[in-house]
Formats: structure tokens, C-alpha cells, sequence
């Protein structure tokens, strides 16, 4: 049997038929089975089950976001989603300074609450130099000061049956045919509990601007961007997300997104 | 060529004595199954990959993004000019125009400003978040294989024999790289030097890189691994790492697929799905005759 030897032009033309097939493999042969619901979609869709259960297995509760120092804060807080909320409420709270603004915390507690601003800032505070990951890719250096979650909830007095926090917003992030949909999201309380996980309404060592949510946001540290609602106006302590919105806990998770947002 | 000495082997006894060539069980069932896991995953994860790219198609140097300062070191995207919108990726402060594949692309008349052409994202069309449920779902399949693999290459001896460095590979390297540039194998059952340095480089080195500049990229993990963007330079470094290990491993998949062109196609494609490989007979002038099978 002859020795195969394969001649230069041989070469050439089948690695250009080889390059050639690559490129026209294309990629929307992929699209229609990937729209959130379509079963592909939902097999794969366990892999982020176990990508969470794997980072609560392994951060556990108190496990720390690495923070960072003053000489870290090189630039403003970069603003995301909405930066200017067009919603009458917001901007008639806007116009009187936050005044009027209260933070309801409802649903599963002994005792609902509606805080002022005042009454949130005389609270024990806590200020930290963390990083925001947004899930496009890119990260930015802020000092944060808020009130911890926790001492809220500790004040309301969750139930036993409570599993989630859910965030509810003053913007509108999209409309529906069913009408505007307000920016909302949920932690569960493992988050919610975490030390570093505040109610901010300072940035900077200045008020939270309204760019960044005034006149409060989330900060939930371990997480990503979209996982920190801003202009927050409720608090409400369920036992289940199913019912609300498209039932994924969150704006963007109901668009697509994993609802932890950990990776 | 036709007067060397003939080689019959062991697990081939029936072969005849005047067939120069011989069917050699090369690779193990482990070894298959695990590149083909590879491939697939890799293949979708590139193509995931570069989708999520396109969501912030900018690259930075350090712990954050500048916005208000500069340590952006590529970035592809789209400009308006005097003949109309066109494509551009910018390294290290060089600009190229790339109108058609990279910024500005589309059916003619319908062109987009995307980084990545749609061609190569899964899905085609901007999706962030489907993006990531692929991209996630095939990193556990790859880290998985990855270490089946470490396992049953240890195990089966694959590592020790056939991947492990030795003095010999250094001294065949120059005749090696000949070998290669001349597009002239001499088939063997043992790797040779550029394929163990490939192999190796691809299985320790990049995606060993690949899976911890990923996980350094996890809000969630650092707080688990603090100390990984602190090694890595920060986390949007980790990410510029990322980017670049890809592109390393595209090139070696490119190389990878020449030289199965170049080298029999069908006996390599035999070899990864079977098993079985037909070497060449040991050549006399062949100083590495002993490593021959």
C-alpha cells in the first residue's frame, strides 16, 4: 500500500472546503428552540440550579464580596437600565425632595412597616467600597452607605414561612400590552441576611443621585447588577415568586436572565 | 521508503508481512469520548461566548471598566462616516477597519451594529441571557470532562506515556517542526513533540486558564476565591485573559483541523472515533525509529 502523501494544492482545497462548511453551519439553526419556556431551553436551563445550589454550597452565608480601598474610586458610578424614571409618582416624589417617599415592608411579616428616609438613615448603618458587575461584562468601584437589610427585617419580624424578598420598583423598564411593567426582583433571605447586603442611599460619601436609584437601592453584593433594584419603594416578604410578574422572580430573569445572577 | 523493515504489531497479529502499515489501537475509549465532549462544548461555548462579548464588546486592563479614564486595550464597534456606518476593532489604540465581519454587519442592506456577526453567536440574534444558559450549561460539561479525563488519563496511563515530556522531545523538536512546516508525518503510535506541546498547552495550560479566569468573573466566587482576581490582575483583566485564551484556542482548533487535513484525515478520523490507527512502518533513516510503534 502506498505511503499517503497529500499534495500541497490537495491540502489547500480541502482545508478551505473544511473552512468553508464552518462558516456555513451558521448559528440560527439554534434560535427557535431557545425562546424562554421551549423545552431545550428549560433542560439547559437546569444547569443554572446547579450553578446556584454549587455557590450557596460553597460561599454559604457570611462569606464576604471582596471590598476596596478610597484610592480604588477612580470615576463616578457608572448608571444602568433606567437613569431618569419618567413615571409621574417618581418625579412628583423628586420634586419634594423624597419628603413624601416611604418604604413599605409588607407581606409575610408580624409587623408591616413605612419608613421615611429619616427614619432609615438613624438606623445603624454600614459603608463598604465594593465592585458592580454588571452582566454585560464590565465592572465598576463605588463606596456604598446603607441600612442592612437585615436590621429591617428584623424590625418587621419575618414569618417562618417567608423564603424570598421581593424588591418592588418606581420605574418603568418596559411596557406590555397589559400596560407598564415596573422594574422589580427577588433574594432569598439567605442574601438578604448578608452582612454586606444593604439598603443604600449613599453613594460616594454623597446622596444616592437619582441616575443611581435614588432615593434608594439595593446593593446585594455576591451578585450581579441586575440583581440590585433601584428606586425602591416596597418591600414585600413572600413564600413564592410564581404568581408575580412571569413568574421567574424578576424583570429581567422573566426576560431571559438566571435568577440568581451569582456568575 | 519501500525497502524499510517491516513492522507487524501485537495487536494486529493477522496482518500480512508485506503490508508496510499497521492498524494500532492508539487511542483509548476514555480519550475519545472525552475529545468529542470537548469539541461539542467548546464549539458552543465559543459560540455563547463571543454573543456575550457582544453585550460589552470592550476589553479593560485592571479591577474595573474606565469610563472616565482609559484602560480599554480592544474594542470593536461601529462609526458613522462620510460613506456611511462602518466597522472598526481597535487594539491597543490601532484602529482596523472591519466593516462586514467585526462592528458593522448583516445581510447587504441590512446591516447591524453588532461586534460579532451573527453568524458566529448562538443565538444569531442579541440575546444576553440565552447566551448564558448555553454558555453556563456546556462550562460544567467541559469542567466535568476535564476531569474525567485528568482521572482516567492517570489511571489508564495515557498521561505518563504518551503525554509526559521527556529529554528525547527536546532533541527531536528541530526535525519536528520541519517535519511540520514540509506538511510531512511520520505516523507513530507516540505523540510528537509539537502535538505534546499543543495537547499539553491546551489541556493544562488553557483550559485549566479558561475555567479559573471564568470563575474569577463570578461575583458569587470571589467571595468563596478572593484571592483569584487579586492573582489575575483584577477582574476585568480576568476577563481581557478570558477573551484571549479563547482566541488562543481558536487557533488551535484552526491548527488542530490542518493537520488532520494534512496528515490523512480519515486514518486521524479513524483513530478518534475507533480507536484504531494505522502507523507508518519505522523509517531507517529516522533517528526516533525506537519511539515508533
Amino acid at each position: 500500500m502506498a505511503k499517503f502523501q497529500i499534495s500541497r494544492r490537495k491540502f489547500l482545497t480541502g482545508a478551505s472546503l473544511g473552512a468553508s462548511g464552518i462558516m456555513l453551519s451558521g448559528c440560527d439553526a439554534f434560535d427557535s428552540q431557545l425562546s424562554v419556556g421551549s423545552s431545550l431551553r428549560s433542560f439547559l436551563e437546569n444547569a443554572n440550579g446547579l450553578t446556584y445550589r454549587t455557590q450557596r454550597l460553597l460561599a454559604g452565608r457570611d462569606a464576604l464580596a471582596p471590598e476596596f480601598t478610597e484610592a480604588d474610586i477612580r470615576q463616578p458610578q457608572r448608571p444602568n437600565g433606567v437613569t431618569a424614571p419618567d413615571d409621574d409618582t417618581y418625579k412628583g416624589l423628586l420634586a419634594n425632595n423624597f419628603a413624601d417617599w416611604r418604604l413599605e415592608v409588607s407581606g409575610l411579616v408580624e409587623k408591616p412597616l413605612s419608613l421615611t428616609r429619616e427614619q432609615l438613615q438613624n438606623m445603624p448603618s454600614r459603608t463598604q467600597i465594593t465592585r458592580h458587575d454588571c452582566v454585560e461584562g464590565w465592572s465598576c468601584i463605588a463606596k456604598w452607605t446603607g441600612t442592612p437589610l437585615s436590621l429591617v427585617l428584623d424590625q418587621a419580624v419575618v414569618k417562618p414561612q417567608a423564603r424570598y424578598v421581593m424588591f418592588h420598583c418606581l420605574d418603568t423598564i418596559d411596557r406590555s400590552l397589559s400596560g407598564d411593567i415596573k422594574y422589580y426582583g427577588s433574594i432569598d433571605l439567605i442574601d438578604a441576611r448578608h452582612p454586606q447586603t444593604i439598603l443604600a442611599y449613599g453613594l460616594n460619601g454623597k446622596p444616592l443621585p437619582v441616575e443611581n436609584g435614588a432615593p434608594l437601592r439595593v446593593r446585594v453584593e455576591r451578585q450581579l447588577g441586575y440583581k440590585m433594584p433601584k428606586y425602591l419603594y416596597k418591600i414585600e416578604l413572600v413564600d413564592g415568586f410564581a404568581t408575580v410578574g412571569g413568574g421567574r422572580g424578576g424583570y429581567w430573569e422573566d426576560n431571559g436572565y438566571d435568577w440568581y445572577g451569582g456568575i | 521508503m519501500e525497502s524499510v523493515a517491516r513492522s507487524q504489531s501485537a495487536a494486529d497479529p493477522g496482518a500480512s508481512a508485506s503490508n508496510d502499515k499497521t492498524l494500532i489501537y492508539r487511542q483509548s475509549r476514555w480519550t475519545r469520548l472525552t475529545h468529542w465532549l470537548w469539541a461539542i462544548s467548546l464549539f458552543f461555548m465559543l459560540l455563547s461566548g463571543l454573543q456575550i462579548f457582544n453585550a460589552r464588546p470592550q476589553l479593560y486592563i485592571g479591577k474595573e471598566s474606565g469610563f472616565d479614564y482609559n484602560n480599554t486595550i480592544f474594542a470593536i464597534g461601529a462609526e458613522n462616516t462620510d460613506t456611511g456606518p462602518r466597522g472598526y476593532t481597535e487594539i491597543f489604540g490601532r484602529r482596523f477597519d472591519t466593516t462586514g465581519v467585526l462592528g458593522w454587519s448583516g445581510p447587504a442592506g441590512q446591516e447591524t451594529s453588532r461586534a460579532f456577526p451573527s453568524w458566529a453567536t448562538i443565538p444569531s440574534y442579541y440575546d444576553l441571557g440565552t447566551a448564558r444558559v448555553i454558555h453556563f450549561f456546556f462550562a460544567w460539561i467541559l469542567t466535568t470532562t476535564l476531569i474525567v479525563w485528568l482521572v482516567a488519563s492517570t489511571v489508564n496511563g495515557h498521561l505518563r506515556r504518551d503525554l509526559a515530556p521527556r529529554l528525547d522531545d527536546l532533541k527531536r523538536l528541530p526535525q519536528d517542526i520541519i517535519a511540520h512546516a514540509r506538511l510531512k508525518f511520520h505516523h507513530t503510535r507516540e505523540y510528537n513533540t509539537l502535538q505534546k506541546m499543543a495537547y499539553g498547552g491546551v489541556l493544562f495550560v488553557l483550559l485549566p486558564l479558561m475555567i479559573i479566569t471564568g470563575l474569577a468573573m463570578s461575583p458569587s466566587m470571589n467571595s468563596v476565591l478572593p484571592f483569584l482576581n487579586d492573582l489575575l490582575g483584577g477582574r476585568q483583566t480576568a476577563r481581557t485573559i478570558h477573551f484571549t485564551v479563547m482566541v488562543l484556542l481558536v487557533a488551535f482548533f484552526i491548527v488542530h483541523i490542518l493537520m488532520i487535513l494534512a496528515a490523512g484525515p480519515i486514518n486521524e478520523l479513524r483513530s478518534i472515533i475507533t480507536g484504531w490507527y494505522r502507523t507508518d512502518p519505522p523509517a531507517q533513516d529516522d533517528k526516533n525509529v525506537e519511539r515508533s510503534a
